[in-house]
């Protein structure tokens, strides 16, 4: 059996793409052949399972897991595009502190034993519990920004929390390995200096690049199916997706879809977009 | 240097001054957190050194800390217990 990786996708502030993201980035792990999980930490504000498209085959959720109301093979929802991939929603009207960190690690350690390769826990808004525990245990970080102040400084918070709150920093082990995901980004309005570059975050946030998902009309297109949006064929926004899965899997892929596309003489003639 | 970038620089371009904001907020927030979180300590840290020299109250040790968009103002005032006749400060 291969080792597990938790891997947190996070941001401190809300509405930035976390869960776009780890609908998208557990899809394309699948998608490549490993077993993989996606866990929604959001409790009470459950919206994974309505990205993932598998709303209405939710019976049980973590917390019932956590209480042992529920198995989790009862909870696990399988993936509708993959055979590798399960969703296990977050509880819909529990309160806040039902995430105990105890049953939290009782489930993560379970899965292990299930042999999910990848756990991909995608982490409510905020610095309260749920996002802590989120990232508890995890070994990898995932921290998605948009190009824009408010993002940029709370990515920054909560690469402070990761350093002091997740289990690796604790033990004193080797700390959570943190990617940067800079989602929403607009090649056009970075040239025309309204928006922050990519190089302009990573200098700021200091952490290595994992990725840049273009600004799409396509991400819309696709929580309104309940598909992810790495499902949607021949979209920038796809293929931005398959090549950080590629390279967090260690493959080096140059970036895509950070320039802005320059318009032909016929083009601007005769317009379309 | 900010100020040339600024007069020079058409209005749109706001992404530069985003930057320049941002480095100064991160590498405070990231040295000490925010005063809100050190002030106290230093208030505490205050009266404890202090308190090893001469014999003050918890009360007698001000901290007040003033910012401004170039020059942070950390003030601390320290009313020392009044000698025999004469108030000293």
């Amino acid at each position: 059996m291969s080792e597990t990786r938790i891997v947190v996708v996070t941001s401190g502030k809300g509405g930035v793409g976390k869960t776009t993201t780890s609908a998208s980035f557990a899809s394309g792990l699948a998608l490549r052949g490993h077993k993989t999980a996606v866990v929604d930490f959001d409790v009470g504000l459950r919206n994974l399972d309505l990205i993932m498209g598998c709303e209405r085959r939710v019976v049980y959720d973590f917390v019932n897991v956590i209480n042992q109301e529920a198995s989790l093979n009862q909870a696990l929802i399988k993936d509708k595009h993959s055979e590798n991939l399960f969703v296990l929603p977050a509880s819909q009207t529990r309160d806040k502190d039902a995430l105990k960190e105890e049953g939290v690690e009782r489930v993560l350690n379970d899965m292990r034993t299930m042999g999910f390769e990848y756990i991909v826990c995608d982490s409510p808004a905020g610095i309260e519990h749920g996002a802590v525990m989120a990232l508890t245990f995890a070994d990898d970080a995932i921290i998605v920004t948009n190009p824009e102040v408010s993002s940029v400084r709370d990515s920054d918070r909560i690469l402070g929390i990761l350093q002091a709150k997740s289990r690796r920093a604790k033990e004193g082990r080797e700390p959570v390995k943190e990617h940067l995901l800079l989602t929403r980004y607009a090649p056009k309005r970075v040239d025309t200096g309204e928006m922050l570059s990519h190089e302009d975050v990573r200098d700021l946030l200091k952490i290595p690049l994992l990725g840049v998902i273009p600004e799409s009309e396509a991400v819309l297109h696709a929580s309104n199916q309940g598909q992810p949006a790495i499902h949607m064929q021949d979209q920038p926004v796809a293929q931005a997706y398959q090549d950080v899965v590629a390279r967090f899997l260690g493959e080096e892929i140059p970036l895509r879809f950070t320039t802005a596309e320059k318009r032909g003489l016929l083009q601007r003639l005769f317009g379309g977009k | 240097m900010s100020l040339l970038r600024a007069l020079f620089r058409s209005k749109s371009q706001s992404a530069a001054v985003a930057k320049d904001r941002l480095q100064v907020l991160i590498a405070s927030e990231r040295s000490s957190g925010t005063p809100a979180e050190w002030l106290p300590r230093l208030q505490k840290d205050l009266i404890e050194v202090i308190g090893r020299y001469v014999p003050v109250s918890p009360g007698a040790v001000k901290v007040e800390m003033e910012r401004g968009d170039n020059l942070d103002v950390l003030e601390i005032n320290i009313v020392l217990p009044e000698r025999a006749g004469k108030a000293a400060s």
